[in-house]
Formats: C-alpha cells, sequence, structure tokens
C-alpha cells in the first residue's frame, strides 16, 4: 500500500509524517472540501433548524409562564369571588333571621293583644253579672226586711199597714 | 494503519510509533494533491459524524429533546455562548464558522480515537491551514472594521509612554507567533497522545511488563479523551479571542 514517496521516507528512519511536505497539497485540498462541506451542512441546516427549535422551545416555556400566572389570577378572583358569596350569604342569613324574628314578635303581639281584649270581655260580664247579683241581693233585702218588719209589728200586736213599713225599710235601708 | 512493534524476533523492541500517521493512498498510486487518502477518508467521516450529531438527530425538531437532540442543542449552546461572551454580540455573527472549526475538531479527534483509525488533526497541515484561515480572517476583519484603528492593538496606551514601543514589539511578535502556537498546540497534543499510546502498545508485547503497558494505554486513553474535546475546546476560544482582538481593538 505504501508509495515510492512514502517507502523513501520511511526508509530515511523514523521520521515524522507530518513532515512529509509532499502530502500537504493533499490534506489541505480535503480539508478545505471538508471544511465547506461541514460549513455548508451547518449554516443552512443544522443551526437554523437547532435555533428555530430553541426559540420555540423559549417561546413555549414564555407561554406556559403566562398561562400559569393567567390561571393563578383567575383562581385569586374565583376565591375572592368566593369569599364574597360567604359574606354575602352570611348577610342574607342574618337578614333572614332578623326578619324571621320581627315576624315572629309581631304575631306575637297580636296574639296578646287579641287574648288581652278577650279577658277584659270576660272580666266586665263577670262584673256585670255580680252587678245584676248585687242588685238582686238588694232586693231581696229589701223584701225580707219588710216581711221581717210586718211580722214583727204583727207580733207585737200592732196593725201594720203595708204602706208605711216600706217607707220605714227603705229608709232604714238607706241610713 | 500502523505495525505494532513486531520486531521481537530481531532481538530487541522495535517501535513505529509514528507509522500511524502516514498518509497512504486509498487505492494505491502515488499521491497527488487530488489523490483520496486515508486522510481524506476520515475527514468524510467526520463530516458524517457531524451530519449524525447535528442535522440526524434534531430531524424531529421535538420540543421535548431526544437523547441525540439534546446533544446537538448542547453542542450549539456551548458554542454560541463562547462565541457571545469572549467575542461579544457583534461576534455571533461569526458563529457558524466558530461552530465549523470545533465541530470539525472535535469529530475528527474523537474519530482519531477510534482504533486504528487515522487522526486528520494530528497533521500540521490541517491545522495550519485552520490556524491560517482564522488569522487571516481576523487580521482582515481587523481592518475592515477598524481601518488604522486596529494596529491601536499593538499599542499599550495605558504603560508609560516610554516602554511603549518596546511592548509594541513584544506585541507584534506575539501577535504573529498566534497562527503557529495555534496550530502547533491542536496537532501537537494530539500526535503526542497518540504517539504515547503506541509506545506502550509496542511494550505490550513483553508478557512481564504488558499488564503495565495495557494499563498504561487505559490510562493515555482516558486522558486522550479529554485532551480530544479539550484542545478543540481551546482552539474554537482562542479564535473568538482574536476575533474579540479584531472587533474592539482597543486593551
Amino acid at each position: 500500500m505504501a508509495t515510492d514517496t512514502h517507502s523513501a521516507a520511511e526508509a530515511s528512519g523514523p521520521g515524522m509524517p507530518q513532515l512529509d511536505f509532499s502530502t500537504w497539497g493533499n490534506q489541505i485540498f480535503w480539508l478545505v472540501i471538508t471544511l465547506v462541506v461541514i460549513y455548508l451542512i451547518l449554516s443552512r441546516v443544522a443551526l437554523p433548524r437547532i435555533a428555530s427549535v430553541l426559540a420555540e422551545r423559549q417561546g413555549t416555556i414564555t407561554n406556559d409562564i403566562a398561562a400559569a400566572e393567567d390561571l393563578k389570577a383567575k383562581a385569586q378572583e374565583a376565591e375572592a369571588a368566593y369569599d364574597k358569596a360567604l359574606i354575602d350569604a352570611r348577610a342574607e342569613a342574618g337578614r333572614i333571621v332578623a326578619e324571621t324574628k320581627a315576624g315572629i314578635q309581631a304575631d306575637l303581639d297580636k296574639a296578646i293583644a287579641t287574648a288581652d281584649t278577650k279577658i277584659a270581655a270576660k272580666a266586665a260580664e263577670g262584673e256585670k253579672v255580680i252587678a245584676e247579683i248585687r242588685a238582686g241581693a238588694l232586693d231581696n233585702v229589701k223584701v225580707v226586711a219588710k216581711d221581717t218588719a210586718k211580722e214583727i209589728v204583727a207580733a207585737m200586736g200592732g196593725k201594720a199597714d203595708a204602706k208605711s213599713i216600706t217607707a220605714a225599710v227603705t229608709a232604714r235601708m238607706k241610713g | 494503519m500502523a505495525s505494532e512493534a513486531q520486531g521481537v524476533e530481531t532481538g530487541g523492541l522495535e517501535f513505529h510509533p509514528m507509522d500511524q500517521f502516514n498518509i497512504e493512498s486509498l487505492f494505491g498510486g502515488p499521491i497527488a494533491w487530488y489523490t483520496p487518502t486515508n486522510a481524506a477518508l476520515w475527514m468524510g467521516l467526520a463530516i458524517l459524524a457531524v451530519i449524525g450529531l447535528m442535522v440526524l438527530t434534531t430531524t424531529k425538531r421535538s420540543v421535548v429533546p431526544s437523547r441525540g437532540q439534546s446533544v446537538a442543542e448542547l453542542a450549539y449552546g456551548f458554542v454560541y455562548k463562547m462565541v457571545e461572551d469572549v467575542s461579544g454580540k457583534d461576534g455571533v455573527v461569526y458563529f457558524p464558522y466558530i461552530m465549523t472549526l470545533f465541530m470539525f475538531i472535535v469529530c475528527a479527534n474523537f474519530l482519531g480515537l477510534i482504533p486504528m483509525s487515522f487522526t486528520t488533526t494530528s497533521h500540521f497541515a490541517v491545522t495550519v491551514v485552520l490556524a491560517m484561515a482564522v488569522f487571516l480572517t481576523v487580521t482582515v476583519l481587523g481592518f475592515v472594521k477598524n481601518g488604522t484603528k486596529f494596529l491601536g492593538l499593538f499599542w499599550v496606551s495605558s504603560a508609560p509612554l516610554a516602554l511603549r514601543p518596546i511592548l509594541a514589539i513584544i506585541e507584534v511578535i506575539s501577535y504573529f507567533v498566534r497562527p503557529v502556537s495555534h496550530s502547533i498546540r491542536l496537532a501537537g497534543n494530539v500526535m503526542a497522545g497518540h504517539a504515547v499510546i503506541k509506545v506502550f502498545a509496542g511494550f505490550a508485547a513483553i508478557a512481564v511488563v504488558s499488564p503495565i503497558a495495557i494499563a498504561g494505554i487505559v490510562a493515555m486513553y482516558a486522558l486522550e479523551i479529554l485532551v480530544s474535546f479539550i484542545q478543540a475546546y481551546v482552539f474554537t476560544i482562542l479564535t473568538c479571542v482574536y476575533l474579540k482582538d479584531a472587533l474592539h481593538p482597543s486593551h
């Protein structure tokens, strides 16, 4: 495989192949081709592609962070709304309790008033009956007194006319 | 590509640690400038490696990357950040060129670690072309972008006036030494590691020391994996530094 130049170089002893300038042209030629090809591959295909991937990832991350912040704000909003609803519900409940209490109080007052009037009517009726009874009792007393006075007078032997006895009883009773 | 030390029967060990760097024609015959050689073959494989790493892995363009795609993205981000950090925002325009250098060197270095392979970056012909390309581009760019102000790179205005001419001479010398050190650093590191592995392999022919030799090969191989990446990184970051000097020549 070794060429003539090589066998000559090798025969001359353990020199450095790096300093064999006869191969430099060849290496430089292929190196330039290699570098141009790699440059074209990188600048045309690989680097724009990777740059776009990185940019896209950066964009995705930024978007995701923005979305997360959005959701966080929404959650806070929802929490505030919930708190507000809770406070409103408490106020409503308080109002309902007060209303119910007032209603019950009104009913109670009404019932008490009705009961009072009924009691008053019953008391008046009772008083009337008592008054009647009392009046009846006085009449009876008059009758009994007249009769008793007539009897006493008769027993005494006198003859009492009814008119004077009645007058005397009435006078006495007035006194 | 190189024969192992097969000289035991001749009474002594014979090492051919440099044979692995021989340039050979793939189909025989003399080597002209257009002849397909093993160097050309392994450069072509480097192209395939770049395609495999950067193109085939990213065909899906998934937002959640697969393993291969995340490696490609990692390489992209690594070099992009390097260019942006070292050369500045206006250096990003030259990112594809620097990425080309990095991908070629890193792929060639790692392909060279495959046993029996040929390491293209171990040749000065390759690294000198790479370094000169950087040097000439950066110098031309410096003059085009800054005009004569680019010479301010050599005039250290923060130093005392008396020292400035001396510093200017030193700066000019160091500027022109750049491509030399830039190229020899890469090829020298890669070549030395591969040659040392071959020497260990030669010693492995002796039964008594072969365990040590093989342990040495393993250790060197691990080191070479490190070197393969670090040298590609160093070459790239130095390119970025030179580019920064061209874009912002003031000290």
